[in-house]
């Protein structure tokens, strides 16, 4: 190929593309800094750091899609759970710690979605780690102000009756939307169920999967 | 909606670590629950004793936090603010 500046140029013909690692910031030295000072004294061990970022990644949205299967399927567990969601999650096994919950059920003519305007609080004993989108600073600030064009991005796009409820997790309580049951499940078991429940139907930017799709 | 319990968040800017959104802060709505109470974060963030706070769900319209030409105005925005930020209130005039 009649291309002129080789060194530029990967074996391919196409320009390298620059590599995107970058210096440390800031707070990446500070926690680095904190953490190994923390194993030196004896304070915690290296094992168990690597141990609890097991335990956060082995969270995943089936936990959040176990719970809205059950609220589908047992109406006592649904009561429950609108009425005191940390209590009802706790009692299916979930450790939620010294998170406090809130479940928010979409109904026919309400839509509820989640955000937080001030950081990044998300319900993660049942969803896992949130999103990268979710902490972003265009979610943050559109959501509050755009929601309906925000889902309609997210490719929901909900009746023009439809109330959109925002909820921004702003101090103690954390939030999982329980979307309303896909029309054609009837007589599904909770754990067919549950495969239908997406994670971003419980953030409340998604619905839940189709029953064709299960 | 005669018995909605209105409040104002105070509109004060103060420094420090505070969780009543600035966007609300001037803002009226209805208190949509009551939880708590609990520790004011303001006070645990330098590591005082946080003093126990109710703490209210706030729900607010979207004319009244983003002005009636809003798109939709009848959609909400739900809050949680601590009670020392927020002042017994009328209803805001109807968007």
């Amino acid at each position: 190929m009649p291309h002129d500046h080789h060194d530029h140029l990967s074996p391919s013909g196409h320009p390298y593309r620059p590599d995107d690692d970058h210096p440390l910031t800031y707070w990446q030295q500070m926690e680095i800094a904190v953490r190994e000072l923390l194993i030196e004294k004896g304070e915690t061990t290296a094992q168990e750091i690597a141990a609890q970022i097991d335990a956060m990644d082995a969270r995943t949205p089936s936990n959040g899609a176990a719970v809205v299967a059950r609220a589908w399927t047992d109406p006592a567990f649904r009561e429950a759970l609108l009425a005191d969601a940390s209590a009802a999650t706790r009692e299916m096994g979930f450790d939620i710690g010294p998170m406090r919950l809130i479940a928010l059920e979409n109904t026919p003519d309400t839509h509820n979605i989640v955000v937080c305007t001030l950081c990044s609080c998300y319900p993660r004993n049942l969803l896992g780690l949130p999103p990268d989108w979710y902490k972003s600073r265009a979610y943050r600030a559109r959501t509050v102000k755009e929601p309906h064009k925000v889902l309609a991005e997210f490719g929901v796009t909900l009746p023009d009756t439809t109330t959109i409820r925002v909820h921004d997790s702003t101090a103690d309580m954390r939030y999982v939307v329980i979307p309303a049951r896909p029309a054609g499940t009837e007589g599904w078991s909770a754990d067919t169920l549950a495969a239908l429940v997406t994670r971003d139907s419980m953030i409340g930017t998604g619905l839940p999967k189709a029953a064709d799709a299960a | 909606m005669s018995d909605r319990h209105y409040m104002r968040v105070r509109a004060d800017m103060p420094p420090g670590h505070v969780r009543t959104p600035a966007y609300l802060r001037g803002k009226t709505g209805w208190v949509e629950r009551t939880l708590g109470p609990f520790p004011n974060p303001e006070q645990l963030a330098y590591g005082h004793k946080g003093q126990p706070l109710p703490l209210l769900r706030v729900r607010f319209s979207m004319a009244e936090v983003w002005g009636p030409d809003t798109d939709r105005p009848d959609d909400t925005i739900d809050a949680e603010i601590y009670s020392h930020w927020l002042e017994p209130s009328e209803a805001p005039h109807a968007p």
